[in-house]
């Protein structure tokens, strides 16, 4: 058994390993070279490593530095940006959705625009609305990007070094109540591909869907489950877009049940997208198909709010047994 | 200011050179408006006629692997650049020789062979792109320039890119067009201060404002500005001031500006500039009109081989999404 790794210490094992990998990977954002490497401590020391012109501290200044981080990336850098809250994408929007992910088809491929935003995303940090949304949704139906979800500290490591590998622009996010996360760590350098999704829980019942924190939260409910009779498979989708359909429909196609589970809301996300697309290629395999989001509405501060919103363990294997039909002793 | 010892130095044909490059850009966009009532240029355009003494005095402060970045405005920006004309009308005529395969259009012209980064489509997007750039570009000695209107300069891009290349000195060079009209509103009416160029003062960043139709001023402001940037002296930012002969887009007769305005600036055309410049240092009238026909011949030949040019064959085009 390898020795345990936080899920924060492989962000920065990641980053640490391609910039000694890559000359032209550099790595900056709003405090991340700061002492204790931004406000969640992901990347202390990697500027004392690398030097200031690699690694470096920005103004408060998304636009520029979305901006910038696209520029320098046509000019031959593979830049690596930390937004820190998702929730600030919408001040990088442009960069991201008219300018990054646009450019390989607009240029006719003359150049691709190797990029990795990361942000820290999700709630139960008693954040707030504005600093606890998952971002993905909002960059679903943008051709060109890549989204990453990572779900344990493993899973982490070897999709942030696919993702810097990766020579388009990806969207990297990281739950933050999974940064405290002890795990396994991955072989020694380990490269995840992007786009691959993977079979987290074999089981034979029903399918479970999910990425992030919403993984680990699937797993609890399963074994929640099997100790009722109900044999759940999890799948970790890892990237969510492009999404693997081949391993969440080969699964259906065993389980014929699946619901996917998406921390934000159902309008527009990513696991509604995802079961229309099932219905669309799986109809045939299908008993049931549902999902299991938020309300429709900002997610709110206190305590007992928050928790009621967010779908966790305890909401999932309830939601199996609702929809099975199992009544509960 | 002082000149740069190249100025001096350089070959004694090269202003006409740059005159035939302005010419060649005032060709360009008189073949589009005409070509754009013809139905063979789709969407809209926005035409640079006017102010093409800027990117040619910028460009000709430039090295080989040095980048620009251009607007929606951007035909002249390509032209100055080195974008081959006949590539260039392709892509607006929407045909597959065009320099982005068709894909692109006149607002988001990429050419990174010639040091484009692109042209974009969100005012205040080039100067983002330009910023990111320098950063790359820092490494290697190179330089990077963006275009932007005077209208970008009350975006956000503007304010935060300004400030975060003087912090970190990165090799740009910030040009401002200020053609006193974004889009269809006067500069002044929606710009506190009204004084683009002293916006650079309060980021500790050298300014200047330049007549943008003499293409002798933009060349020698640009070398400086090139030249501190290139030497480590950070970013500089030039307003030139201009004027263009159209309205904003295709869609706009530009009603609303003075007679008496436009007659002014109509008196003060780059070209005519250049050209009663030339004579006066003694270049024959034959010399130039060997130009001027050089570039007629030049820009019609372009045409008619962009108009003979195949469309794009979505069975054939074989896009794919992401790069591998």
């Amino acid at each position: 058994m390898s020795a345990a790794l936080e899920f924060r210490a492989a962000i920065r094992e990641a980053i640490i390993e391609e910039m000694e990998r890559d000359e032209s990977v550099v790595f900056f954002g709003e405090d991340v070279a700061a002492e204790q490497g931004g406000v969640f401590a992901v990347t202390p020391g990697v500027q004392e490593r690398f030097g200031a012109e690699r690694v470096f501290d920005t103004p408060i200044s998304e636009l520029a530095l979305s901006g910038a981080a696209f520029g320098a990336a046509v000019g031959g850098l593979r830049p690596i940006i930390e937004i820190m809250f998702g929730d600030f994408m919408g001040l990088a929007m442009d960069s991201l959705v008219n300018q990054s992910s646009k450019y390989w088809y607009l240029s006719n491929e003359q150049r691709s625009v190797p990029l990795v935003v990361r942000s820290a995303v999700g709630g139960g940090g008693r954040f707030g609305a504005i600093h606890s949304q998952t971002h993905a949704t909002w960059f679903q139906g943008v051709p060109g990007l890549k989204i990453v979800f990572p779900s344990s500290p493993a899973e982490a490591k070897g999709l942030l070094k696919g993702a810097i590998r990766d020579d388009n622009p990806v969207i990297f996010l990281e739950h933050k109540r999974l940064y405290s996360v002890k795990a396994p760590a991955p072989a020694a350098g380990e490269v995840l591909p992007l786009g691959k999704a993977r079979i987290a829980r074999a089981g034979k019942d029903v399918t479970i869907v999910s990425a992030g924190k919403g993984v680990p939260d699937a797993l609890e409910a399963a074994e929640q489950l099997a100790v009722e009779g109900v044999d759940a498979e999890v799948i970790d989708l890892r990237t969510l877009r492009p999404v693997d359909l081949d391993t969440v429909l080969e699964s259906v196609a065993r389980t014929n049940r699946v619901l996917a589970v998406e921390e934000g809301p159902a309008t527009g996300g990513w696991a509604s997208g995802l079961l229309g697309r099932i219905a669309e290629h799986g109809l045939h395999d299908l008993d049931d198909v549902w999902l299991l989001a938020t309300d429709e509405l900002p997610i709110p501060y206190s305590p007992t709010l928050e928790d009621a919103f967010i779908p966790g363990a305890g909401a999932i294997a309830t939601s199996v047994r609702e929809r099975a039909g199992i009544a509960v002793g | 200011m002082t000149v740069d010892a190249a100025v001096d130095t350089e070959a004694p044909t090269a202003y006409l050179d740059r005159y035939g490059r302005m010419l060649l850009i005032r060709r360009f966009e008189t073949e589009m408006q005409r070509l754009f009532l013809k139905g063979e240029v789709h969407g809209t355009t926005h035409l640079c006629a006017g102010q093409e003494a800027v990117p040619v005095g910028v460009c000709s402060a430039l090295e080989p692997g040095d980048w620009l970045a251009g607007t929606y405005r951007g035909h002249g920006h390509a032209l100055a650049k080195g974008t081959d004309p006949d590539a260039l009308i392709a892509e607006m005529l929407g045909r597959a020789t065009g320099v982005c395969g068709g894909r692109a259009g006149s607002m988001n012209v990429i050419d990174v062979e010639h040091g484009l980064v692109g042209c974009f489509g969100i005012v205040g997007g080039s100067i983002a792109a330009a910023t990111g750039a320098a950063l790359a570009a820092k490494r290697e000695g190179r330089v990077a320039v963006a275009m932007f209107g005077d209208g970008a300069t009350n975006q956000g891009y503007f304010h935060e890119c300004m400030n975060f290349a003087k912090v970190f000195s990165l090799p740009a060079v910030f040009v401002c067009e200020n053609n006193f009209y974004g889009e269809f509103t006067p500069m002044a009416s929606v710009t506190a201060g009204q004084d683009i160029a002293a916006r650079a003062g309060v980021f500790g960043i050298p300014a200047s404002v330049v007549d943008g139709n003499d293409v002798w001023a933009v060349r020698e402001a640009a070398l400086e500005a090139v030249q501190r940037a290139r030497s480590g002296g950070g970013p500089t930012l030039l307003e030139c001031q201009t004027y263009r002969h159209y309205g904003h887009s295709k869609s706009d007769p530009a009603p609303y500006r003075p007679p008496d305005e436009v007659e002014r600036w109509l008196a003060r055309d780059p070209l005519t500039i250049a050209r009663t410049r030339l004579l006066e240092s003694g270049v024959a009238e034959a010399e130039l009109a060997e130009v001027e026909d050089a570039t007629r011949a030049r820009m019609d030949r372009a045409v008619e081989a962009a108009l003979a040019a195949p469309y794009p064959d979505p069975a054939t085009d074989g896009a794919t999404e992401f790069a591998s």
